[in-house]
C-alpha cells in the first residue's frame, strides 16, 4: 500500500465505518458501566433471544426499504395476529406443525395480500400497510377474544427458543459420555462457521487477483479477522454457558438467505435497481410491479416467523404483543445505513444496526436507566445515525 | 476598450484527490456575450459554481473582482445582490405552480407577512413580455412547452435584476426554432447592455452568438478566441482548441458494410397520448430499416420520434395503439411488455440516460448486466465473475474511462455514462438498436467515438434507427434519413440526396408547422 493509498483510506475508513466505530464504542461503555457484565455469557445470550424478532423482521424490512424507502408499518400487527392464530390451535390441542406453518402461511398470505394493493393497484406502501395495521391488531383481538393464551407445547418451546433448555443439546459430549462445560458442540460449530468464512475470503480475495479486481486485500484480512474475533468471542461465552440458543439458529438462517438474496440473486439485484432507478429499471425488462410484490410478501413471511418466535419466547400470546416491532426493524435498517430513497443498504449494516439497538437496550437496562429516558436515547441514535449518514455522502461531493 | 465587468484571476480549485481548476483566468467585458465552452469535465460548470458563490470564498484560491471590487462570496445569495445570476442546465421551476409564483419563488412580493398577488403576477407578467412570451403568468408551468419555460427561467433571472446573465447549457433541451429564439433575444438584451456569459455544446451557436470565446480545457484556460469580426469563426478552429488537435472528420467513414434485407418494418403505426387519448402522437407512420443500416430520424422536439421508439420497444409509451410491426418479415403480435421486445432482439437506447437509462447510484457492472441478466444467471442466481467479465469486456470495447467497472455511475462524465448506457443495450444483444439522442451533452471527442460505435453496429449487421435534434450529426451517420414532424412521416430520402436546407423545407412545408 503506498503512501496516499495510505492517507485516503483514512476519512473513507471512517466514513465506511462509522456504525461499527459507534457500536464499539457503545459495547465498550457499556461494558465499563456495568463493570463487564453486558458482556458475560448470560448477557450476551439475553441479546440474542431478546432481539431474534428484530433481525427477522429487520431482514425483510430491508427488502422493503431497498425498492425506495418503502416500509411496512403492518408487521407489528401481523406478527401477533399470526401467533394468536397459531397459539389458538396449539391450544386446542392442534398438531404442532400445522400451527406453525399455519403461522407462516398466514404471515405470506397477508405479505402477498399487501403487496398486491401496493404492487398492482399502486396504493402507497404507507397506507396500504398502516391500514394492514390496524386490520390485523383489531383480529388478533377478536381471535383472542381480549385475553392471552398460553402455551405449553415444549416441543414448540424447545425449537423456537422460549423457556429455560432451549438450547442445543452438546451432541459431542454426548458422543463421548461426558458432561461439564464448555459445550463442545457450541464451540465445534462456532470454529467450523468462522473456518468457512474464512475460506470464503480467501476464495473471494483469489477470484479477485485472477480477474484484477484491486481491492484492498488487506482491509478484507482485517475485516475478516475482526468478524472472526467477535464470532469466536461470543462462541466462548455461549459455551461457557449453556450453549448455542435454538433461536440462534431461525436468525442465522433467515440472515444467511438475505445476505444470499441481496447479493447473488437477480431477484436481489432487481431491488437495488427498482429503488435506484424504477423508470430505467422497467425499461430494462425488469417487471417492476413485481419485484415490489415480492418484496412485500417476503416480509409477511417474516412476520409469521417473528410471531412464532415471539409466542415462544413469551410461552404465550396477548393481543398487545409486537407493539412497536416495525419501528425497530424500521430503525435497525435505517440506522445500518440503508437509504431513505431506496437503492442502497446491506444485510451487514442491518445487522449492526440491530446489534448496536439491542446493545443500547441491554445496557441502559443493566444501568438502570428509566425506561421513558430509554426511548428518547433510541430516538436519539436513529436520528445520530441518519444525520451521519446524510452528512458522510455530502462530504463525497 | 470598454470596461471590465467581471475578472476572475488564477482560480485554482481541488476537490479531494483532483484539481478541478488550475489557475483559470477569465475576463468579460460589460454588455458583452462571453462563450465558455470545452469538453465535459472540462471546468466550466465548477467555475461558474464557484463565480455565484455555490464554492464560497475560501474553498477555492484566487480573486473574483467584479465591477472593480474583489468579491468573497459565501452563497448564492451574495453573488445575486449584485446582479450574478445563473441559470441552470436542468430547469428548475416547480411544475405545479404558476409561472408568476414561480418567478419570485424565494423573492416573494409584499410583505413580510402576506404576499402581494397583484405585484406577483403584474411583474410577473412584465418580465414575461420582455423575453417575448405572451403567455399570462397565472398559467401553471407544467402546461407550457420546454422552450417557454427555458424563457420563463430567464424572465425569473430578470426578475432579480440581472447584470451579469449566466446560461449554463440553454440550449440543450430546445430544438432548432426555439434556440435560435432564445439566441435572438440573447443578442436583444445585449443591446440593452446586458453582460451575457453562454456555456454551451453547440459551436454553431457560440459562433453565432458570442462576442468572445474562452476555451477551458482540462481545468486550464487555453485561449480566448475573439468572434468579433465580420466572420464567424469557424467550428473547426473552437473545436482545435478544445480536444488540442485538429478534428479533421466529424463523422467517421463507415466501411465495408453491407446493407441487407429489411429487418424491421412498421406500418401504419399509430399510437395516442397516454394521458389524453383524443390526440395522435405517431399518426400512421410506416417505416422501415434494413440489416446493417443506419436510418436516421430527424424532427424537431415534440415531432413524436421518442414516443415512435418507445411505442415499438414494447408499448413502453402511450395508448391505443394501432398498425403492424414486422420483424423478418414476420408480423409480431407484441404486448404491453418491454421484456417481450427484448425477446424481439429489440434495444431502445433512452434520450434520457439519467432519469430513464441508468441507476447512478450502482456500479458500471450493475448497469452494464441489467437487461440481460438472465443470460448470467441460473435460477435466479447470478454468476458474478462472468458478470464481471461482461463488464470488463464492454468497458475495453467501448473504451470507458474509469479506473474499475465498480465504479458508481453517477461519478462518470456524461460521455461515460452514455457508453455504460450503449454497453448495457449492446450486451442484451439486440439486432435492432433503437438509439434516442445518442450524442446529446456529450463532448466532441466522447461523439466521435459514440459515432464510431454506430459504425461497429452496423458493420455487424445490426439495424440502427438514430434519432436526433442536430441536423449535421443526422446528414453525417446515416445511410438513409426520415423527416417526422407533429406525429408524422413528411418525408424520406438518401443520404447523399439530402442537405440541411431540404430537410428544414420539408418540416415547414409539412403544413402546420412548429
Amino acid at each position: 500500500m503506498t503512501m496516499s493509498e495510505s492517507r485516503m483510506s483514512v476519512g473513507a475508513f471512517f466514513r465506511k465505518y462509522t456504525m461499527v466505530i459507534a457500536l464499539v464504542v457503545v459495547v465498550v461503555f457499556f461494558a465499563i458501566a456495568t463493570g463487564g457484565g453486558s458482556l458475560k455469557p448470560g448477557s450476551i445470550n439475553n441479546l440474542i433471544s431478546q432481539n431474534g424478532y428484530v433481525f427477522v423482521l429487520a431482514s425483510g424490512m430491508l427488502l422493503c426499504i431497498l425498492t425506495g424507502g418503502n416500509i411496512d408499518l403492518s408487521v407489528g400487527s401481523v406478527v401477533c395476529f399470526a401467533a394468536s392464530i397459531g397459539c389458538v390451535m396449539m391450544d386446542r390441542g392442534m398438531n404442532m406443525w400445522l400451527a406453525v406453518l399455519a403461522m407462516l402461511a398466514i404471515g405470506l398470505a397477508i405479505g402477498v395480500f399487501q403487496g398486491f394493493w401496493i404492487a398492482k393497484v399502486h396504493v402507497p406502501a404507507f397506507i396500504a400497510t398502516l391500514s394492514g395495521m390496524y386490520a390485523f391488531r383489531g383480529l388478533s383481538n377478536v381471535v383472542l377474544q381480549g385475553y392471552r393464551v398460553d402455551i405449553s407445547n415444549e416441543q414448540f418451546l424447545f425449537l423456537f427458543g422460549g423457556g429455560r433448555d432451549c438450547y442445543i443439546p452438546d451432541y459431542v459430549r454426548q458422543l463421548m459420555g461426558t458432561e461439564g462445560k464448555p459445550n463442545l458442540t457450541c464451540l465445534a460449530i462456532g470454529i467450523v462457521a468462522v473456518a468457512v468464512y474464512a475460506l470464503m475470503t480467501v476464495r473471494r480475495i483469489h477470484v479477485q487477483k485472477k480477474l484484477n479486481i484491486h481491492q484492498s486485500i488487506l482491509g478484507q484480512v482485517l475485516t475478516t479477522c475482526a468478524i472472526c474475533a467477535v464470532v469466536l468471542f461470543i462462541t466462548w461465552q455461549m459455551a461457557s454457558f449453556r450453549g448455542i440458543p435454538t433461536v440462534l439458529i431461525w436468525i442465522a438462517l433467515v440472515l444467511g438467505v438475505y445476505q444470499y438474496i441481496t447479493t447473488k440473486t437477480a431477484m436481489g439485484r432487481h431491488l437495488y435497481a427498482v429503488g435506484g432507478n424504477e423508470k430505467a429499471t422497467a425499461l430494462s425488462g425488469v417487471k417492476t410491479r413485481n419485484v415490489y410484490w415480492f418484496a412485500y410478501a417476503s416480509i409477511g413471511l417474516m412476520a409469521g416467523l417473528a410471531g412464532i418466535l415471539t409466542a415462544a419466547r413469551a410461552k404465550g400470546i396477548d393481543p398487545t404483543y409486537g407493539e412497536g416491532y416495525e419501528m425497530d426493524a424500521i430503525a435497525s435498517c435505517f440506522i445500518g445505513g440503508a437509504s431513505a430513497y431506496g437503492g442502497t443498504g446491506k444485510v451487514s449494516g442491518m445487522i449492526i444496526g440491530a446489534v448496536l439497538m439491542g446493545v443500547i437496550n441491554q445496557g441502559m437496562n443493566m444501568v438502570g436507566v428509566d425506561s421513558n429516558l430509554q426511548r428518547v436515547v433510541k430516538g436519539l441514535v436513529l436520528l445520530l445515525a441518519v444525520v451521519f449518514d446524510v452528512m458522510s455522502k455530502r462530504q463525497k461531493r | 476598450m470598454a470596461k471590465i465587468l467581471l475578472e476572475m484571476k488564477n482560480i485554482t480549485k481541488t476537490f479531494p484527490g483532483v484539481k478541478a481548476l488550475d489557475n483559470v483566468n477569465l475576463q468579460v467585458e460589460e454588455g458583452e456575450i462571453h462563450a465558455l465552452v470545452g469538453e465535459n469535465g472540462a471546468g466550466k460548470s465548477t467555475l461558474m459554481n464557484v463565480l455565484s458563490g455555490i464554492y464560497p470564498f475560501g474553498t477555492y484560491e484566487g480573486d473574483i473582482v467584479y465591477n472593480g471590487q474583489v468579491c468573497k462570496f459565501s452563497n448564492i445569495k451574495d453573488s445575486e445582490k449584485l446582479g450574478i445570476v445563473i441559470i441552470h442546465q436542468e430547469l428548475a421551476l416547480v411544475p405545479e405552480m404558476t409561472i408568476g409564483e414561480n418567478m419570485f419563488l424565494g423573492n416573494e412580493r409584499g410583505s413580510k407577512f402576506a404576499i402581494d398577488w397583484n405585484t406577483t403576477y403584474a411583474e410577473a407578467d412584465k418580465y414575461l413580455r420582455m423575453v417575448n412570451l405572451e403567455e399570462s403568468s397565472k398559467v401553471q408551468v407544467k402546461t407550457i412547452g420546454t422552450g417557454k419555460q427555458q424563457l420563463v427561467e430567464i424572465a425569473k433571472a430578470l426578475a432579480k435584476q440581472a447584470r451579469l446573465l449566466i446560461l449554463d447549457e440553454p440550449t440543450s433541451s430546445l430544438n432548432e426554432e426555439d434556440s435560435r429564439a432564445l439566441l435572438d433575444l440573447m443578442l436583444g438584451f445585449k443591446k440593452q447592455g446586458m453582460t451575457m456569459i453562454i456555456i454551451s455544446h453547440k459551436l454553431n451557436e457560440v459562433a453565432y452568438v458570442a462576442d468572445k470565446i474562452t476555451v477551458i480545457r482540462d481545468g486550464t484556460t487555453i485561449e480566448t478566441i475573439d468572434n468579433r469580426g465580420p466572420e464567424p469563426v469557424s467550428e473547426e478552429r473552437i473545436i482545435k482548441g478544445m480536444v488540442g488537435r485538429e478534428m479533421t472528420n466529424r463523422f467517421p467513414p463507415r466501411q465495408g458494410v453491407k446493407i441487407g434485407d429489411v429487418m424491421m418494418e412498421v406500418d401504419h403505426w399509430t399510437v395516442h397520448h397516454p394521458l389524453y387519448p383524443e390526440r395522435k402522437v405517431v399518426d400512421d407512420v410506416s417505416m422501415y430499416v434494413r440489416k446493417g443500416e443506419v436510418v436516421g430520424i430527424y424532427g424537431l422536439m415534440g415531432a413524436g420520434r421518442t414516443e415512435l421508439a418507445m411505442s415499438i420497444f414494447g408499448q413502453s409509451y402511450g395508448a391505443n395503439f394501432s398498425g403492424e410491426l414486422k420483424i423478418d418479415g414476420k408480423p409480431v403480435k407484441m404486448k404491453k411488455s418491454v421484456s417481450d421486445a427484448i425477446k424481439h432482439k429489440i434495444a431502445y437506447v433512452t434520450e434520457d440516460r439519467k432519469g430513464n437509462g441508468l441507476i447512478l447510484s450502482q456500479s458500471i457492472k450493475v448497469n452494464t448486466s441489467l437487461a440481460n441478466l438472465s443470460s448470467l444467471a441460473s435460477m435466479g442466481v447470478i454468476d458474478q465473475d462472468r458478470e464481471y467479465a461482461v463488464a470488463e469486456e464492454y468497458r475495453d470495447k467501448l473504451k470507458t474511462k474509469t479506473p474499475t467497472v465498480e465504479q458508481l455511475v453517477g461519478n462518470l462524465s456524461g460521455g461515460n455514462q452514455q457508453k455504460v448506457l450503449l454497453a448495457k443495450w449492446m450486451f442484451a444483444e439486440p439486432d435492432i438498436m433503437l438509439l434516442d439522442e445518442p450524442t446529446r451533452g456529450i463532448d466532441v471527442g466522447a461523439k466521435y467515438e459514440i459515432y464510431c460505435i454506430i459504425n461497429d453496429l452496423a458493420a455487424q449487421g445490426k439495424c440502427v434507427v438514430m434519432i436526433s435534434s442536430e441536423l449535421p450529426e443526422v446528414l453525417g451517420m446515416s445511410d438513409r434519413i426520415y423527416i417526422m414532424n407533429e406525429g408524422r412521416m413528411v418525408g424520406e430520402m438518401k443520404a447523399e440526396d439530402a442537405t440541411q436546407e431540404n430537410i428544414m423545407a420539408l418540416i415547414l412545408q409539412s403544413g402546420r408547422g412548429a
